[in-house]
This record gives C-alpha cells, structure tokens and sequence, in this order.
C-alpha cells in the first residue's frame, strides 16, 4: 500500500484501542435508525473472526438466540459502531471459528482465557503466568481456583 | 473539453460519509502539473494544453525532450500528455494547475491503462457462462460453437474467442470527488479507476456533467 495511503487511514481510523481476539465474547453497540429516531443497540456474542485490515477492517459476532444462530459482520472503523465491550475472553486455537457453527449446546462452549483476562490484572497475572512456564503449560488447578476465587472477588467489590 | 490534470493512482480504500454509510474511495495523487506547451488553433489546427507530471533526472531524458522543457522553462518530467481545450486563453506556458482546480462535489473522468489479463479464456474476457465442472462434464470453460457448418461457411461477426485481454486504454466516467489535499496533491474519487496503483492516469472534469451536483459523501478531510 502506498504511504499517502496509509496515511490518509491513518486519519480516518478510529484511534480506540480494539483489544479483542476471536473466541473473546463481545458486546457491541451499534446505532441504529429506527422510524426516525436514533438508538443505539447491543450485540452480544462470540467474535469468531476479524477480517481484513485498515479502514476495511470487519470482525464478526457469532450468538444463538431462541436456539436460532445469528451472525453479524461489522466494520471496525464504522462510525454506526458505538463501542464495544470485552465481557469474556476465550482461549481457542485458530484464528476462525468456523467449527462454532455446527457445534451447540455445551459442545459450542469456549474456555475462559484467564491469562488475558482483565479480571487479572498486574501481579497476579504475572505469577500465574510464571507458574504456567514452570510446569510447561498447564495451570494447577491451586492456581487456577485461587485465581477464579480472586477473580469473582474482584467483580463483587 | 474540461480542463483537466495528470495524475497517478495510489491505491484504494474507503470512507463513512454523514450517515454511516461506506463509500469505496480511489486516491489520486493530482499534480502539480506544469504547462509544457499551448497547441493554438492557428498554428497547430486545435487548441489544447500540454502537461507534465511528476519529476524525473534530467540525466535520463533524451536531448530533444529536455530542449523542449527548458524551453516551457521546467524542470523535466516523466508523464507528458495533452488536454484538449475549446480556449487556452487565461493558461501560460510555465504555469503549474493543481489539485484546486477540483472541489468536492465535482464530476471527474479519470482515464488510465486498465490491468492487463494477458491471454485469457471468454469467461473472463467476456463474461461468458460456464459449464457444469463435474457430473461428467466435460464442458467446463470452453468458447462455445463458432457457428455451423456449409450454410453459412463462416464464423458470425461478434463471435466471442479467448485472446489478450486488458492492458487498454479506458475511461471511468462520472466519478464523484468526495476529497481534496493540496498540501499532498491528493485528489479523492469515489468509485474504481482503471489500473493498477503507481499507474498514470488523466484526470478531466467529467463531459457528462462538469457541473456541480447535489449533495454527495462529504470527504473526511
């Protein structure tokens, strides 16, 4: 791409941080025309990809509701995008998440990303992390429930 | 016969206009275009102005070329292209157009050397059906009949055949100018232009209407 290019996205992108993955279940706002009037709406599901990238850039919400599976595809830059909210991050190990859609029920689930979690913030993170190098990649189950433990800890305060 | 610019294309990307709504958007970078020459009716039988775009080492310019720029008195360029004009009076030699000859809302023709296919089959040439790929076809991209036999003896006119594609000179009409940056000689249109990014292209007001229109994408910047 040419730099003028780059550039002239570079002034038109939102300048929002978008720190989400596919797998993370996210809550997006967009706004909607309804009969005149303006409201805003939520989406909520699981991103199972993100396309593309610059001013094109889309990413796509996965959510079954009424045992129905829905998807939208919104543009990240989408000035009809009001915000989106992380409300879980999933660990998955492919970039698209296709194999979501023919799965449902406890099969569709996803694991909880505890490491990139929010809920772990700083320290506590850190240590966990150390002890997942330690004993080579998996989490003592100690660990992890200390961690849950502190974690829900948190969202009640 | 609108005035017009030389120009090179950029690449493409898009922007949100007032309601939210993507506009695919092409950048041009437009000029500055020096005058090289004016073609007067008298002496050259139409009236018309020569352009130049884009610098290039005058080390790498033939003798006569760079007689010719220094005679306009500018520095040589790479890309020399004539647009015609119904009158040339208010234009002097040695006097550069810009991106400011443009304003958002304008219509523009942007003619360029569209992408060359090389040898390609009719389906993509000319937008051809195909056949069936499987259940024991074996009909899959092929041209079709090229007509019958003793009656009529020969192949009709019009007659679509595989050949080279592309790589022609082609006019994208009527494109919108949704932008434009003087200070980086950007002009911004709406819509595809012929060609691959770095390709040279003219940019004229547009002979369908090089009036101003209604309303339109507003440009982001």
């Amino acid at each position: 791409m040419h730099q003028i290019v780059r550039e002239f996205e570079a002034a038109h992108l939102k300048q929002d941080e978008f720190d989400f993955r596919p797998g993370d279940t996210v809550r997006v706002s967009v706004r909607i025309v309804e009969g005149g009037k303006e409201r805003t709406q939520d989406f909520e599901g699981v991103c199972i990809r993100r396309q593309g990238g610059g001013m094109g850039e889309t990413f796509t919400v996965r959510r079954v509701s009424y045992g129905v599976g829905m998807e939208r595809i919104f543009p990240l830059h989408s000035p009809r995008l009001e915000g989106i909210r992380v409300v879980r991050r999933g660990k998955v190990r492919r970039a698209n998440l296709n194999y979501l859609r023919r799965l449902s029920g406890k099969k569709a689930r996803i694991t909880e990303d505890l490491l990139r979690s929010r809920k772990m913030a700083g320290k506590k993170a850190e240590r966990l992390r150390a002890l997942v190098d330690m004993q080579g990649g998996t989490v003592t189950t100690d660990a992890t429930t200390e961690a849950q433990a502190e974690a829900s800890g948190e969202s009640n305060a | 016969m609108a005035i017009g610019l030389l120009g090179k294309k950029l690449g493409m990307s898009q922007i949100y206009d007032e309601n939210g709504t993507a506009v695919p958007v092409t950048l041009i970078l437009a000029g500055p275009c020096p005058i090289l020459q004016k073609r007067v009716p008298d002496k050259d039988g139409y009236s018309a102005l020569q352009l130049g775009f884009e610098s290039r080492a005058g080390r790498t310019i033939a003798k006569p070329m760079l007689g010719h720029f220094k005679k306009a008195g500018v520095d040589p360029v790479r890309f020399v292209r004539e647009i015609r004009l119904n009158d040339c009076n208010g234009f002097e030699v040695g006097q550069t157009l810009k991106v400011d000859l443009f304003a958002v809302g304008d219509r523009v023709d942007v003619c360029g050397v569209s992408k060359g296919r090389g040898f390609s089959g009719t389906i993509r040439r000319f937008h051809t059906a195909r056949g069936p790929m499987s259940h024991g076809s074996t009909y899959h991209r092929r041209p079709g009949s090229s007509g019958a036999s003793a009656d009529p003896s020969r192949t009709y006119k019009g007659k679509v055949s595989p050949g080279r594609h592309g790589a022609v000179r082609r006019t994208a009409q009527n494109l919108q100018v949704v932008g434009t940056d003087l200070e980086r000689n950007l002009l911004i249109v709406k819509g595809s232009i012929p060609g691959a990014a770095n390709g040279y292209v003219v940019v004229s007001k547009s002979v369908k209407t090089s009036t101003k229109t209604h309303g339109g994408p507003t440009a982001g910047k």
